[in-house]
């Protein structure tokens, strides 16, 4: 597989995994082992859109079990021949290669994976953000070498890119310090939120300037927080911060 | 421009470009004090790096564990990848 590989430096490894197990974009090239008609193509392909049931590959990191993925978007883009080129948009944890051979058996000539390129993971995607390991390798010499960091923070995006995605709260300064400690956040810390926010969802709790400070479990809707004097409204899940970055006045005796 | 709407400034900024949008409730007026904390794009380089995120266009050829334990070399960290999931 080619594309759209999000990688976490340090600090930012905590987080990351909450984007890779989103929705991905796929652009796979599929081999036919025998002729199919377009419209053949078409109809079978009618039958993996939604949800499909997948056995995972024998090649494969995870339990093989029988699982339900959803696929949202099937397109067919090309077929030259004995060769289909596919853009599927689907579930994190949908194996692609299965797919093609799955393809393959319900055209009754069956099928492989020829190539497959990700041009989508969470809010990541083939932009002009995307960089090559040369690009990466370059920049980290021009800062190194000739201490130029512009390069470093093109090749560089901050870990707050890889939660825009999500429902987010932005919290007041003094609240801070006690979410880096793990507290769960109420309503007065509260100065913004979007209204994306429902209970059982994973939502980013920001500082006003924007600076990620932890992941949480909300336990109350937008709408419902905005109603609220008080209380516990998100379950602090994982905290990005560290301790001390904002003054601890949280801290009744200081 | 006050240094919280130049905060949320930037988060729509990276929203919008990743495709999403963020509808706001704003339940109070509140600032942000410049003596502690930074604007995620006015971090010093190295806390940039240890607070970052490369989209990296994966080669051919190597896994994506060989491509990442590369990355963490270069930059000389102990921890770089793509971490694991949060259960809710």
């Amino acid at each position: 597989m080619t594309g759209v590989l999000p990688v976490a430096l340090a600090n930012a490894t905590k987080v990351i995994g909450n984007v890779i197990h989103t929705v991905k974009e796929y652009v796979m090239v599929v081999q036919l082992h025998g002729d199919v008609k377009d419209k053949e193509l078409l109809e079978a392909l009618e039958n993996f859109r939604g949800t499909i049931y997948q056995k995972p590959p024998l090649r494969s990191s995870v339990k093989r079990t029988i699982r339900k993925r959803t696929i949202f978007e099937l397109e067919l883009l090309e077929h030259n021949d004995r060769y289909v080129l596919l853009r599927v948009l689907c579930e994190a944890g949908t194996y692609m290669r299965k797919l093609a051979h799955d393809l393959g058996l319900l055209l009754g000539v069956g099928a492989h994976m020829r190539e497959l390129r990700r041009t989508r993971t969470g809010p990541y995607r083939e932009d002009e953000t995307l960089v090559r390991m040369q690009e990466v390798s370059e920049a980290l010499y021009l800062w190194k070498k000739e201490g130029d960091e512009r390069y470093l923070r093109r090749v560089i995006m901050p870990v707050e890119t890889a939660i825009v995605h999500i429902p987010k709260i932005m919290i007041r300064d003094t609240a801070v310090d006690a979410i880096a400690h793990g507290a769960n956040l109420a309503v007065p810390g509260i100065v913004r939120l979007t209204r994306d926010v429902e209970p059982g969802k994973l939502v980013a709790i920001l500082t006003l300037k924007g600076e990620l400070v932890a992941l949480g479990q909300a336990l109350k809707s937008a709408e419902e927080i905005a109603g609220m004097k008080r209380g516990i409204v998100v379950k602090i899940k994982r905290v990005y911060m560290k301790t001390g970055v904002y003054p601890p006045v949280w801290r009744k005796n200081k | 421009m006050g240094l919280a709407e130049k905060g949320v400034k930037f988060i729509d900024k990276i929203t919008s470009h990743a495709g999403f949008k963020n509808e706001w409730i704003v339940l109070r007026e509140d600032d942000t004090s410049p003596d502690y904390g930074v604007l995620p794009y006015e971090r010093s380089i190295e806390e940039h790096i240890k607070n970052g995120v490369i989209n990296l266009d994966k080669p051919p050829g190597p896994t994506s564990h060989e491509v990442v334990a590369w990355i963490k070399k270069m930059f000389g960290l102990e921890r770089a990848g793509h971490g694991g999931t949060l259960e809710l």
